[in-house]
């Protein structure tokens, strides 16, 4: 009975060998509102990272931390907000719930990704679930990305209390959203899919005064 | 602007985050196929509805999504304190100042967290 979770478990690849034509979630709202391409005057740049992998794991921070060093080759961020980035800045897991934790990697691996990890993990208590088809990312780059943020979100988005490596889950005008800063001039924010549209149209609404351009 | 600390996040977060789930510390019957009618009634539907120190169950909804424990004060509406599930209050009725807190059962603790 060794190994009962992987063997009951049923997990599948959501990317598939057909040639099924994939849309972003973003890409109604491009034909719908436009995007405003990025000019000399734009002080913040909207780009969609659209069809990552993202991954959700939850379970006991020691027993996830062992597997994710094996796997991922970076440490669990414990902290509460952490957020720690692999050394090519391409992988990403954060903190979300002190047992549960977002993983982000480039688009098709998250299938390989959580196969290791449930063949690291064995018998441990633990879930991992992927969540990539529910919600998408959308980066903030420029000068205004953060004045940008304080119209829009309810945390303190000033440097001396959002550093870089910091990422929380807040309200992003009438929605959520995961609010990260992987980089000093970046700003990432993960909505759910059927909120793209929404958010997209008010960045491009409170964007405007910053002259906000989209890079697609 | 009106800040709530959230243990588990370990900072204080706006309230719209937050939502409040009604009275805290109400144990179960042990036995419910053998408890009167009243004590499950009582279990079911009757709350404490003090003047003075109350202690509430709230959910950082939008956040961590973690349940937790306010001591609120009703007519003050002051937040005396915030604690992980599992912990016991400083601040009750009897001791209004607060006491020297104790430290938790680690077993009772984890109940916060299930991992």
């Amino acid at each position: 009975m060794s190994n009962l979770a992987v063997e009951t478990v049923r997990t599948f690849d959501t990317r598939t060998e057909a040639n099924t034509p994939v849309e972003s979630p973003l890409a109604y709202s491009y034909r719908r509102s436009g995007a405003p391409a990025p000019g000399a005057d734009s002080r913040v740049v909207l780009r969609e990272r659209p069809f990552m992998g993202h991954l959700v794991l939850r379970g006991g921070a020691i027993v996830l931390d062992d597997a994710v060093r094996e796997v991922l080759g970076v440490s669990l961020p414990g902290e509460p907000q952490g957020l720690t980035l692999d050394a090519e800045g391409q992988r990403s897991i954060q903190w979300i719930s002190p047992d549960e934790w977002l993983v982000i990697v480039p688009g098709g691996e998250e299938f390989e990704l959580e196969k290791r990890l449930r063949a690291a993990l064995g018998d441990a208590h633990f879930a991992i679930s992927n969540i990539g088809g529910g919600q998408t990312l959308i980066e903030l780059e420029g000068e205004a990305a953060h004045e940008l943020l304080m119209k829009s979100v309810v945390y303190d988005v000033h440097p001396s209390h959002f550093p870089v490596g910091k990422g929380v889950t807040t309200l992003f005008a009438k929605t959520s959203v995961v609010l990260r800063r992987p980089s000093e001039s970046r700003w990432e924010l993960i909505v759910r899919r059927s909120f793209a549209d929404y958010t997209y149209r008010w960045l491009l609404d409170a964007g405007e005064e910053y002259a906000i351009g989209v890079e697609r | 602007m009106f800040y709530i600390h959230c243990p588990y996040c370990g900072e204080h977060r706006e309230e719209e985050e937050f939502h409040p789930k009604g009275q805290a510390h109400i144990a179960r019957p042990q036995e419910p196929e053998s408890c009167s009618d009243e004590a499950w009634g009582d279990y079911l539907f009757f709350r404490d509805n003090p003047r003075g120190i109350h202690h509430e169950l709230w959910v950082h909804a939008v956040g961590c999504r973690k349940f937790f424990n306010i001591t609120r004060h009703t007519v003050s509406y002051a937040i005396l304190e915030t604690y992980k599930m599992g912990e016991q209050p400083t601040f009750t009725a009897e001791n209004p100042e607060g006491r020297p807190s104790v430290a938790a059962d680690p077993a009772s603790l984890r109940e916060g967290v299930r991992a």
